[in-house]
């Protein structure tokens, strides 16, 4: 680490070799050091508990050129969430920086540097606010000790305002851009000497002010994704991958392929040890001089395959397993009282089973990235969620040292999960290692994408309970059978891990006096992966739908039944229902607070106007549920037209603690009401004989423009307290979307939907 | 040596005509406005203008480009000023952005169209280009902008 005294000016080339644009090439760098002892309060609390943890060095993340150009570095990947103009937002806040004077540079894969890069579980604001805080602070700090130097005058007469430092005594005024040479002379304050802001003069923070960054790219075609990284002497390269997960190629004629005009060879890929965490699934790569050739090469070669262990899997009888499972007693994750007296003892029994078939993500952009090897180095142009892990795989992959490999990311083209796994840019690179170094760029097709993907998981949940006179339940019995994303990096495991209990399972916030929740064997047969908001998916689905239906059983208004079983508003440790896992972090630093959860079901059924007098064939339905440390609700209204499923009106509301930047979390709410859509109305990924069914967006069906609901509604809860934590926004608004239309169907229906998608069981 | 033109400037091709506009456009021009998304014609990413039309390019053969003018998201207009583009911006439409030149440029054929089309023509019109972000609440108001001037 530099002294941190230490005068380091240098001229950064952040231009990224052109892959971003905006950035002012060559600008002055603020440049010292934090020494590495201040980082290393041992506080288990933000991004403490994950690898590499977080930096706040001011030198780090910020720059101001002599122009008074500031660039924030963001080293939070861009994949629609918003994340680079809401950390902008932050630092260029404290730093109080004018918003038109900011620029954003994407960081490198380098953890040592950044703190930890996986852009995953809606953390990057919960995890990165008050370190993004202090580096502003800290620039601006730095920004008024060079201006009191200048002026001779004390520290504490100077103060930063609009990008300038004004010394009001005098009258006196220099511009960021004038200070920005001496600045860097300044040593970086300690934490303890400067001062944040007065949440109360936020300019940016919490306010509508300010455009996404990315607009003009994106609006011009300019904007550069992992698929559109090009270099100059690349080649472009498909894969034909193994049909069935673990199997392997076994024989390959390529003689028609190679008589492809544009295509330059044929490159075997190895197949990878079980369990493949990351790596690629091996087979065919088809290197040509344009994609197009390259598929077509693809399309002749003569490929015999060994199938492996998984050639039998398919859909329908899995699911009778995971069934079979879910009826039986099985290991418990959380009990709490007697289920079996209490049960035995109850006034009336329900029971019901929900089923959720396997999804992919499919982003718009299919994964794709660029890798060239040269003089022992090896650079990488790819859209990824965790870039780290992306350079220590190709790093170990590749036989080349971590310090010669480079993984510049670009912006992703939708991510949601799929590009945490970098084996795609694992692929490119073992390409272009075999061709001697040679710039490979890999796409992947659509196809390829439904067929090799990292799949959400596939489900059954078993729900039972024993009700009251007052229909009340005094019992509550559930069984979660899914295969674990733990299968992709053990060998086998069968049991859910504890972040995925810890997704609205074990922790449903319910004042239930006895409770048992068991977890069934299951057995991954392709690969399972992060989908968003992942296993809180099928659990909300479960436990909202089956909510409604004891509503029913009971004879109540299923909103009024949901408070209730929610009980009064109160703080429950997680600890102490069995939620052990928050991203490394001590759960019991996160209470849930019941009365939040009220008050976003309240504000979602206000909002849809709950109990209004609705035409024949219309239904409201209505589902909360708490996830990434955010509180959400949402109501929804459906009607059946002939055959067709209508959705006029859904509101959505979410308490995410202390808001950052309210357009974001209103176009995360739209966005998860759209995905939400079409995983409960249509999407499905089937496997039969070990094979995706699923080909392109004929057949894996995603919400389109004319069927997304006409109105939506989003209500954010107010929350002032920026000492509070913050609460996640990018996945939280999905998992309660399907429960309340499968709610809103039933009350305009009267068929209780129990599976998804709901296609047209409502027909039945 | 076929000839087309492509945002007002005149190119040669004389590769395989079987190829797809998309890959041309993309590999050898450049142009990656232009996006790949299904390579069959179901989610409009890789939406142009063919003589003024709206296509995809995934499904458009050089051998059917040749001898046209193509206008891609780059050429839309010179400065990123159709009212359309200024109306996503206005209204920060775009999530991952990924979909949204092939949006941009399915929308701006349909003002072009029908200068103030009504909920139903919006949504059958643009029921073809997939967003899975779900930008879709935006794009209905950012062409409903575009298509009054207005804010």
């Amino acid at each position: 680490m530099p002294n941190h005294n230490e005068l380091e000016l240098k001229v950064a080339n952040v231009s990224r070799r052109g892959f971003l644009t905006g950035i002012a090439a060559g600008s002055l760098v603020l440049a010292i050091g934090l020494p590495s002892g201040a980082n290393a309060q041992e506080q288990k609390f933000g991004a403490d508990g994950m690898p590499n943890g977080w930096r706040d060095d001011p030198k780090i993340f910020v720059s101001i050129s002599p122009d008074g150009l500031v660039t924030v570095t963001c080293h939070r990947q861009e994949m629609g969430q918003g994340v680079r103009t809401s950390i902008a937002m932050v630092v260029a806040d404290e730093l109080d920086a004018d918003w038109s004077k900011v620029r954003v540079a994407q960081a490198q894969g380098d953890e040592a540097r950044y703190g930890n890069q996986d852009t995953d579980g809606s953390r990057s604001l919960r995890h990165f606010f008050m370190p993004m805080r202090r580096a502003g602070a800290a620039a601006r700090t730095m920004l008024e000790q060079a201006a009191a130097a200048q002026w001779g005058v004390p520290v504490q007469e100077v103060r930063a305002r609009e990008h300038a430092v004004l010394h009001e005594r005098t009258g006196r005024r220099l511009d960021y851009g004038a200070l920005a040479t001496a600045a860097a002379s300044q040593p970086v304050p300690t934490r303890e000497t400067f001062k944040l802001k007065d949440p109360s003069a936020f300019r940016y923070i919490g306010k509508d002010r300010i455009g996404l960054v990315d607009n003009q790219d994106i609006t011009t075609g300019k904007a550069v994704y992992g698929i559109d990284a090009r270099t100059d002497g690349m080649l472009y390269a498909v894969v034909a991958r193994p049909p069935v997960f673990g199997g392997r190629v076994r024989s390959v004629d390529d003689a028609e392929t190679l008589r492809i005009p544009g295509v330059v060879r044929v490159v075997q890929i190895a197949p990878p040890n079980i369990p493949s965490e990351f790596q690629p699934l091996g087979g065919v790569a088809v290197v040509a001089r344009n994609t197009w050739a390259a598929m077509q090469g693809r399309d002749k070669l003569k490929i015999v395959w060994d199938d492996g262990p998984h050639a039998s899997y398919s859909s329908d009888t899995y699911r009778a397993e995971l069934e079979a499972a879910a009826r039986k007693p099985a290991k418990v994750v959380r009990r709490h009282g007697d289920v079996d007296a209490a049960m035995a003892k109850s006034a009336k029994r329900v029971e019901a089973e929900y089923y959720i078939p396997h999804l992919t993500q499919a982003p718009m952009e299919p994964p794709a990235a660029l890798v060239q090897i040269k003089d022992g180095k090896c650079e990488a142009w790819a859209c990824v969620q965790a870039p780290q892990a992306t350079r220590t795989r190709l790093s170990e992959r590749l036989g080349i040292p971590e310090e010669n490999v480079t993984v510049n990311v670009t912006l992703l083209g939708g991510g949601f999960g799929r590009k945490s796994k970098p084996d795609f840019v694992l692929e490119a690179g073992l390409i272009s290692q075999t061709m001697g170094g040679t710039p490979v760029k890999v796409t992947w097709t659509r196809e390829d994408d439904l067929h090799h993907g990292y799949y959400h998981t596939v489900s059954v949940e078993r729900l039972e309970a024993g009700l009251d006179e007052r229909g009340m339940p005094v019992a509550w019995l559930q069984r979660s059978a899914a295969p674990t994303i733990g299968s992709i990096f053990a060998p086998d495991p069968k049991h859910e891990l504890p972040f995925e209990l810890g997704m609205g399972l074990v922790n449903a916030p319910f004042a239930v006096p006895n409770v048992r929740m068991e977890n069934p064997e299951a057995t991954a047969h392709t690969r399972i992966g992060w989908f968003r908001s992942v296993s809180n998916v099928p659990h909300a689905f479960a436990i909202q739908s089956f909510v409604a239906e004891l509503a029913h059983a009971a004879g109540r208004d299923p909103k009024d039944y949901l408070l209730d079983l929610i009980g009064p508003a109160r703080i429950i440790d997680p600890t102490e229902i069995g939620d052990a896992w928050n991203h490394g972090e001590d759960p019991k630093l996160y209470p849930i607070d019941t009365g939040r959860l009220r008050q976003v079901i309240e504000s979602a059924a206000a909002g849809i106007g709950w109990g209004r007098s609705l035409p024949q064939g219309h239904g409201l339905g209505i589902a909360g549920h708490y996830s990434f440390v955010s509180y959400v609700a949402v109501a929804a209204e459906v009607r059946v037209d002939g055959d067709r499923l209508v959705i006029p009106r859904v509101d959505i509301a979410i308490d995410c603690g202390p808001r950052i930047n309210p357009d974001r979390i209103r176009s995360q709410m739209e966005g998860a009401v759209v995905m939400g859509v079409g995983l409960a109305t249509t999407s499905e990924i089937s496997f039969k004989n070990g094979r995706v069914e699923q080909n392109n967006f004929d057949s894996y069906e995603v919400t389109r423009i004319d069927t997304t609901p006409r109105e939506i509604h989003v209500h954010l809860v107010a929350s002032h307290d920026y000492g509070q934590p913050l609460g996640g926004v990018g996945e939280p608004g999905l998992p309660p979307v399907a429960p309340a239309l499968a709610n809103a169907l039933f009350a305009a229906t009267g068929k209780r939907i129990r599976q998804l998608p709901i296609r047209d069981q409502f027909l039945a | 040596m076929a000839i087309l033109v492509v945002n007002g400037a005149e190119k040669s091709f004389n590769g395989d005509e079987d190829m797809p506009l998309l890959w041309y456009l993309r590999d050898e021009l450049g142009l990656t406005g232009t996006k790949f998304g299904c390579g069959v014609a179901q989610c409009g990413a890789c939406t142009v203008h063919l003589d003024g039309t709206a296509v995809r390019a995934c499904v458009t053969p050089m051998a059917a480009a040749l001898g046209t003018t193509v206008t891609t998201i780059e050429g839309l207009s010179p400065d990123g000023s159709h009212p359309v583009q200024v109306a996503w911006r206005d209204l920060n439409v775009s999530q991952c952005g990924y979909c949204q030149p092939g949006q941009i440029m399915q929308a701006a054929s349909l003002l072009k169209d029908n200068p103030k089309p009504t909920d139903e023509d919006i949504d059958s019109t643009m029921s073809g280009n997939i967003c899975r972000c779900g930008t879709y609440p935006r794009i209905r108001a950012a062409i409903k902008q575009a298509s009054t001037g207005g804010r």
